[in-house]
């Protein structure tokens, strides 16, 4: 077994090291005492945190030894940090991304795995053990302390070598567990058939059994924990996948929120992809777990595939079209459009034979869903949006007929539509004109549908204002505003946002429109409002977001980085109409050069005075409580 | 005097259709054109500071309702038709001593609900909806009556018994929610004292702004339970609440101090809490109250002393005011005492709007809450 080392002395500038690292780290000859490579995990988990769900603890360090029934469970519990061994994978290849932390993740994890795994000869009764305790363990230590019963054979052994050798040299595990592995994978394979054969009294115990006890977030993690024996992700998954099949389909889309800097879920992801999407070469190391495909490659493959794609329906084709092409943009519009896209798929849909609607719909609009995040992440408000439709799908009663259960599910959607945007809408427009007095001097940012409206109506009830439209490179979406305002004889003024300082101090009223608004109170809007609500909070202009609240979300997001849209780098450099500024026209595959696109940002709650919504006027504290309420009704209803 | 109900003391004036005795001397000038508040005209009385535009307005008043409203009348009288008449009612309730606006109007709409003769339950709703906009546009600028109003409609009608088939046993149960309604808004005050009896402790230095019932009820519960403490009284211009207060407070042996409205600043340093009463809780958790309480709540906030506020839970109002001048105006005479030149304009606002982030606490019935529960309260009434 040669002893892989560490190429990387120096810590390379473009990779942004967060969290605590000592600089011994890197040697392959030190043994990284337990603590330290335990604490990596914990802190490694915040920068890239893409392995745990937000909701997940990471599992507390016991050194005890008395943690053996239970290392299962932590196993389990961990299983979701595994899939990142993967990316350590890469790691010789000298690819940037790997950090320090994530090796000693991975290395955390790989030896956990095998410690999954060879529990099946242990027995039944430790597995229910297992399942019943709740305390996570950490793996480390206790592999090689545990007392092995004298059922488990030299695997076991051989195991604990393995671990003790991990614990010691990190690089070698990618060499020594191939072997392992394999003997790994007989044994599962082994003891689910006599799991089968004794009638599934117990569980199955591959580690999918046990991710199945854990939440809803580690699904996505099985694929990869199955794939850690495997050196190529894709070979190893699926040959490896001897799991029931709709887990599968379930892991067919990937998770809406699906981290992209994890090498092998990409690569898995873009197996199924039906966009071939190419990504970017130059990007920026903070944003790496968001997607960035190179624009301008997908739109002509599409186009050229319309008439060969059999799975997909033509209305969410060219829905997804749209989106690529940024003819759709605007959170109300894209839900609108992918909505009505539905409703044809549910029109032209006919239950195949030997299947249940419910499951077969549900599973056909996922994969429209994954097609569509493809083309374009999901918005929030589309997010909410194909929840209730699955909700609905999931709550057709069985003794209807085919027929019944489309025209319900059609009903259900247009019914969606018109309560929950357009309705909405009139009522946020009916609260917003109380506010707008005459004289008054109103801001607005962007180009918000709801905002719009408000302004629109306004200007017939006859009042007295007039507009500031503020808007920002390199979308200029408020010139599409401006042009519709100025058509019905609004009296506006437009500027670009950097000078919103300069403006400020004329203006009365700040309206924003909104993508999102989340638990916190924090706003989740186009890139720039955040700026333009600081500045109207340091002026004492009360500033009001018009968002409707089917885009409410229950999501907590502290910082614009953890979860955000990057945009075509080339629209930053090329400067519209203006070649003579063009000065970074051609760099944009430099390597001292990166270009950042953000499409999101996140407005803290101190800067909003209120949120008028169609459940009211509501101070941005509310809105938890809005989502308690209007979750509790659309799940009834 | 001070115990009787301020707007009794109106009743007892149009009554008896006596001139009041007080020195009118200083009336001066005013041209009101519109919106006088009534609210605050009857406080203005009942301290015993007389205009001769009150005193032309209770004249006016003697057909029954509010003077300075002349479509009232009509609507009154369309409501004197009926056997019932939900102002006497009001009225009646308005005769007891201790009784806040708000709390009479809901034992109004009561009486409402147990005197109606509907037989079917859209047409009771009706009928309460029409005895409750008579009652509000008996003051308009009086938020407290406009909110408990729309509240105790809310309360009622929010049930399942409006599902039953039976419309006997629906009106019973309404009128159960009812009179509960009334009870809690009764017993409001004294479950306010009880839970900021906490908050004071021996040797403390409390700062008071203007004559809130409960703030009274609370400083009294606290000197009966022997609680050393003293309290500082601005003076409340133009209604001299203050001095009312301090007499008072004197009376229970309370050591108090009276303040110029100006000399709030000065004297904070030796403050620890400041108590208001309000006169209407805003969605956003600001409250309104009588003017100075802004210029109170900013001061202590920059020297970091508590804020409270005590409010009874049916003065959450659907309002939300965005700055100072976004509510519906409230004005009074005031008097200055020298004569003032034909062409000097007058701030005649009777109240402000304080932000919730100068608050501290509010103290209600439903328990001691920060500012922004009084929205998560009003959403779920409402939804």
């Amino acid at each position: 077994m040669e002893s892989r080392r560490n190429p990387r002395a120096v810590v390379d500038p473009k990779v942004r090291q967060v969290g605590f690292f000592t600089s011994s780290q890197p040697d392959s000859t030190q043994q990284p005492d337990p603590i330290a490579s335990e604490s990596h995990p914990v802190s490694s988990i915040s920068p890239s945190g893409n392995s745990l769900s937000p909701v997940m603890i990471p599992p507390p360090r016991h050194t005890s030894s008395d943690t053996f029934p239970i290392r299962a469970a932590a196993a389990s519990a961990v299983s979701p940090s595994s899939f990142s061994y993967s990316s350590r994978r890469d790691f010789p290849d000298g690819s940037t991304t790997a950090s320090p932390g994530r090796v000693s993740r991975g290395s955390f994890a790989k030896s956990s795995v095998p410690a999954a795994s060879s529990l099946p000869g242990v027995g039944m009764d430790s597995m229910a053990a297992a399942k019943s305790s709740s305390v996570p363990a950490s793996g480390l230590t206790t592999v090689s302390v545990v007392n092995m019963p004298a059922g488990l054979s030299e695997k076991a052994t051989g195991m604990e070598v393995q671990s003790d050798q991990k614990k010691n040299s990190k690089p070698l595990k990618e060499k020594t567990t191939k072997a392992e592995r394999r003997a790994l994978q007989e044994a599962q394979r082994a003891a689910k058939a006599a799991a089968k054969v004794e009638g599934g009294k117990a569980p199955p115990v591959t580690s999918g059994s046990v991710a199945s006890t854990n939440v809803k977030a580690n699904k996505p993690a099985k694929p990869a924990s199955q794939k850690n024996d495997g050196v190529a992700a894709a070979g190893g998954a699926s040959e490896k996948k001897g799991g029931p099949s709709e887990k599968d389909r379930k892991k067919d889309a990937p998770h809406p929120r699906m981290q992209y800097d994890d090498e092998s879920r990409v690569v898995k992801a873009k197996r199924r992809a039906v966009v071939k999407q190419t990504e970017a070469k130059n990007r920026v190391e903070l944003f790496r777990h968001l997607p960035q495909y190179e624009h301008g490659t997908q739109l002509p493959d599409l186009e050229t595939k319309f008439f060969q794609l059999d799975p997909m329906h033509p209305a969410v084709y060219k829905v997804g079209l749209q989106y690529l092409s940024g003819d759709i943009s605007g959170g109300n519009a894209r839900c609108i459009a992918m909505l009505q896209a539905f409703q044809e798929v549910v029109k032209d849909y006919s239950t195949p034979p030997e299947k249940t609607l419910n499951r077969d719909m549900t599973a056909k609009i996922s994969s429209y869903v994954s097609f569509l995040i493809e083309c374009r992440p999901l918005s929030i408000s589309m997010g909410n949006a194909i929840r209730f439709l699955k909700n609905r799908i999931a709550k057709l009663p069985i003794t209807l007929s085919e027929s019944e259960a489309k025209t319900a599910l059609q009903s259900d959607i247009e019914r969606f539509i018109n309560e929950k945007i357009i309705t909405a809408d009139n009522v946020i427009v009916k609260h917003a004109v109380t506010k707008i007095r005459d004289g008054d001097v109103l801001l607005t940012y962007g180009s918000p549908s709801a905002v719009e409206m408000v302004l629109l109506h306004a200007h017939e009830l006859k009042k007295k204002f007039r507009v500031l439209v503020v808007d920002s490179r390199p979308k200029l979406e408020g010139q599409l505003l401006l042009r519709r305002l100025i058509k019905r004889g609004i009296n506006c003024t437009y500027t670009h946002i950097n000078a919103i300082s300069y403006i400020m101090h004329e203006v009365t009223k700040v309206f924003l429109g909104a993508s999102s608004v989340l638990s916190n109170g924090t706003v989740y809007s186009r890139v720039g409002t955040a700026c333009v609500a600081m500045v109207a909070n340091a002026f004492r202009v009360p500033v009001l977001v018009c968002c409707e609240a089917y885009k409410f979300h229950e999501r907590v997001q502290l910082d614009s980085i953890c979860s955000n849209e990057l945009g075509d780098p080339n629209a930053i450099s090329k400067v519209h109409g203006r070649e003579d500024i063009n000065y970074l026209d051609g760099l944009t595959n430099n390597a001292n050069l990166q270009f950042l696109n953000l499409m999101y940002d996140a407005t803290p709650s101190d800067y909003i005075s209120m949120i008028i919504t169609d459940y009211g006027m509501v101070p941005p504290t509310s809105v938890p409580v809005i989502v308690r309420e209007y979750q509790k009704e659309h799940l009834l209803v | 005097m001070w115990r009787r109900s301020a707007s009794f003391i109106l009743d007892e004036r149009r009554s008896s259709n006596s001139p009041p005795m007080a020195d009118t001397t200083r009336g001066g000038p005013f041209q009101n054109p519109d919106a006088i508040s009534a609210y605050y005209q009857t406080r203005a009385a009942h301290h015993g500071v007389i205009t001769s535009d009150w005193l032309a307005q209770a004249q006016a008043a003697v057909g029954g309702v509010s003077g300075e409203e002349q479509t009232v009348s009509p609507a009154a009288e369309s409501g004197a038709d009926k056997t019932f008449n939900v102002i006497e009612e009001f009225n009646g309730w308005r005769k007891q001593p201790d009784l806040a606006e708000a709390v009479a109007a809901i034992r109004a709409l009561a009486a409402v609900i147990r005197a109606s003769e509907a037989t079917t339950m859209m047409e009771l709703e009706i009928e309460l909806k029409k005895a409750s906009d008579t009652l509000k546009s008996w003051d308009k600028t009086s938020i407290s009556l406009t909110a408990g109003c729309d509240l105790f409609i809310r309360y009622v009608t929010r049930t399942s018994a409006l599902e039953y088939e039976d419309f006997n046993s629906a009106k019973s149960r309404l009128l159960e929610r009812a009179e509960k309604f009334g009870e809690i808004s009764c017993k409001a005050r004294k479950i306010i004292a009880m839970l900021s009896q906490d908050f004071i402790f021996d040797g403390c230095t409390i700062l008071v702004h203007g004559l809130s019932r409960v703030v009274l009820e609370i400083l009294k519960t606290a000197a009966q339970n022997n609680k050393l403490f003293r309290v500082l009284c601005t003076e409340g211009r133009p209604d001299g609440t203050g001095v009312l207060l301090a007499n008072e407070l004197s009376k229970l042996d309370i050591p108090v101090k009276l303040l110029l409205d100006s000399a709030v600043a000065y004297s904070m340093d030796e403050v620890d809490m400041v108590f208001v009463g309000a006169d209407g809780v805003v969605e956003s958790g600001g409250v309104i109250n009588m003017m100075g309480t802004y210029q109170i709540a900013l001061v202590a906030h920059s020297m970091n002393k508590p804020v409270y506020v005590a409010a009874e839970s049916y003065k959450f109002a659907r309002l939300y005011p965005l700055d100072q001048k976004d509510m519906a105006p409230a004005l009074r005479p005031i008097e200055f005492g020298i004569k003032i030149a034909a062409k000097v304009e007058v701030e005649r606002s009777a109240r402000d709007y304080t932000p919730p982030q100068y608050l501290t606490l509010l103290f209600t019935d439903l328990g001691v809450l920060s500012p922004s529960v009084v929205s998560d309260e009003l959403i779920q009434l409402y939804l």
